[in-house]
């Protein structure tokens, strides 16, 4: 199982350097949040898949799931579900005053302001 | 009055009083005394901390109260009291300055709460003792900073600050993807815990691998070479006052973060690690000093000059002995203070003037002669010009590093001292000296009193810092000991 996930996280890097190395604002954006997804699987399986039981102390059950990883997992998801809105406000309003989104002509110096 | 809670004052505090600044939106009076009266609290709160860990030790509180290593532990030692005092101050000023300099639009636009999270997210950072609740803290500061860097909607914040969020979106999935690996080797998040169980292991490759994800971390929040290059276009990109809180603050937690984890965790491997740290450091320094030298616009040579700091700072801890880290925790304090400093003061020259291009200004010292004096005691403080605080930190690194053999490494330290002298005096020679080239446009001289008394009170800290520095020395070596024995702080952590 660990492995399945592991190709899984992997295939979700690659697509997320993909999409953030391109040339549109919208995907790089799209891109970053691929990347969450796969460090947020990336901690699920790092924190081991064993484990069957909730972690409830009962008594003749030992083989309890670890909670933390989920803990983790869900304050990670909230942060980057905020970022990810505050970056698509921000793309828009960007977009709004420079009228485009392609990243190389918003590369910009002192010279062009 | 046993006040276990009180390292988490400077945290709450600040998010107490940004919480109730959202309601006086448009009252700017009532959101400028309130925010001060915050930061004094705070202040109040920072120094009663550093008194209490100076006689009691590191103070350490598990929030829930569920023992350390399960409960999220806030730990105080000296480095992070230190650390969250200085950041304090530093906003205080910055606040006094911004109210003559940042525009009412932007204060009505929540420009003291955004600044109050930061800070809030700042002292968590210095103050927390678990590393995915550093994660945490980190994302508040950035979320607060993001607000900050885009606040004014101008067309080149617009283009800046869309950058700035996707380096640090970017690394802040880095970030996690470290805490995984190390969660997934050491089972454990708590700082002193994970410190024990790497020593129980004694750092295989795997481990030093982590290191080296933490340091790219890190090292983009705390812009080191190569990874600094998202930094100076965006810091330049927002107004003097937010330019001055980002310089003197934010990079500076990163480079907390690689000496807290370069200190505690990382520490059984050093001939790789903090060899690699060491030749970054360096490399960061030749950089800066380049940077430094190769603009004509005050604002990028004051940003490189950051990046200098930066990379001096990482050389002291690279040593791994008390004077490098003594050294390494003094310059850092000096380089928060004499950084907000200066950018409060370009920010001043840059108001006379009415442009950040040098080759636009001159014979200014016949107008604004406090200004030039000012200016050229705080370009010596950053330099390091005995007895101004820049020296003496400088010193103990350097000794620090012949301690350690490290030769080569101080004469490029020493060197930089000169370049980032010439890079500061340039900007005194050319702004202050000379004709005056163009018409100054006319200013209000009591805004101007108003911008140029922060700015005097923080050299004056900064010179005080350094001619005091004999009586604050105890405080350094107790921050420096902790850094440099780590089992002072995993005791007091995992004291039950």
């Amino acid at each position: 199982m660990e492995f399945i996930l592991s190709i899984l996280i992997g295939i979700l890097f690659t697509a997320a350097v993909y999409l953030i190395l391109s040339r549109s604002l919208l995907k790089v954006i799209l891109g970053t949040g691929l990347l969450s997804h796969g460090a947020h699987l990336l901690i699920l399986t790092m924190g081991g898949l064993g484990g069957t039981a909730p972690p409830v102390v009962i008594d003749g059950v030992t083989d309890f799931a670890d909670p933390l990883p989920q803990a983790l997992i869900l304050t990670a998801i909230v942060i980057s579900f905020g970022v990810t809105a505050v970056m698509l406000v921000m793309a828009y309003r960007m977009y709004d005053v420079h009228r485009t989104d392609n990243m190389n002509e918003l590369r910009g110096n002192d010279e062009h302001d | 009055m046993n006040m276990i809670n009180l390292l988490l004052f400077p945290i709450i505090i600040p998010f107490f009083f940004a919480m109730i600044l959202m309601f006086f939106k448009e009252q700017v009076v009532v959101q400028r005394v309130l925010t001060l009266i915050g930061l004094a609290l705070s202040l109040v709160a920072s120094f009663w901390l550093i008194a209490t860990v100076k006689t009691e030790g590191i103070q350490t509180v598990t929030l829930g109260s569920w023992p350390a290593p399960f409960g999220i532990t806030m730990v105080s030692d000296m480095f992070s009291a230190l650390l969250v005092t200085t950041t304090i101050i530093i906003t205080i000023f910055v606040v006094i300055y911004s109210f003559s300099s940042i525009g009412v639009e932007r204060e009505r636009f929540f420009y003291y709460p955004a600044i109050l999270f930061m800070i809030t997210g700042i002292n968590g950072a210095f103050t927390t003792g678990d590393i995915f609740n550093m994660f945490v803290f980190f994302e508040v500061l950035l979320i607060a900073s993001y607000l900050l860097i885009v606040l004014g909607g101008e067309k080149r914040q617009l283009r800046e600050s869309i950058k700035y969020i996707l380096v640090n979106v970017i690394s802040s999935a880095i970030f996690v993807i470290a805490v995984a690996y190390l969660y997934s080797i050491i089972g454990t998040l708590n700082m002193a815990d994970i410190s024990v169980k790497i020593a129980e292991i004694n750092q295989p490759g795997i481990i030093s691998v982590i290191a080296i994800l933490f340091l790219i971390v890190f090292g983009i929040k705390g812009a080191i070479f190569p990874l600094y290059f998202w930094l100076p276009n965006s810091y330049a990109a927002p107004p003097i006052p937010i330019l001055a809180l980002f310089g003197a603050l934010l990079t500076k937690v990163g480079v907390y973060a690689i000496t807290r984890t370069y200190t505690l965790f990382f520490v059984h491997d050093i001939g790789f690690t903090h060899q690699f740290l060491m030749v970054l450091a360096l490399l960061t320094i030749i950089a800066g000093c380049i940077g430094a030298l190769a603009y004509f616009d005050l604002k990028q040579i004051i940003i490189y000059n950051i990046i200098i700091a930066v990379g001096v700072i990482l050389f002291g801890v690279a040593q791994m002995n008390t004077s490098g880290l003594e050294g390494a925790v003094y310059y850092l304090l000096h380089d928060m203070l004499i950084k907000g400093a200066l950018f409060v003061l370009i920010g001043i020259i840059i108001y006379a003037t009415g442009t950040s291009n040098l080759r636009e200004m001159g014979g200014l010292i016949k107008t604004h002669a406090t200004l030039g004096w000012t200016y050229l005691i705080a370009a010596f403080g950053l330099a390091g010009i005995p007895p101004l605080s820049g020296f003496i930190g400088k010193v103990l690194i350097t000794k620090g590093a012949f301690e350690a053999d490290h030769v080569i490494g101080s004469i490029i330290i020493l060197a930089s001292s000169l370049v980032v002298l010439l890079s500061v005096i340039r900007i005194f020679i050319y702004a202050f000296w000379g004709p005056q080239k163009n018409e100054l446009p006319v200013r209000d001289q009591r805004t101007y009193r108003q911008m140029m008394f922060p700015a005097i009170m923080l050299v004056l800290i900064t010179v005080a810092y350094g001619v005091g520095a004999e009586w604050l020395m105890p405080y350094m070596t107790d921050a420096a000991n902790v850094l440099a024995d780590p089992s002072i702080y995993i005791n007091a952590v995992l004291k039950e």
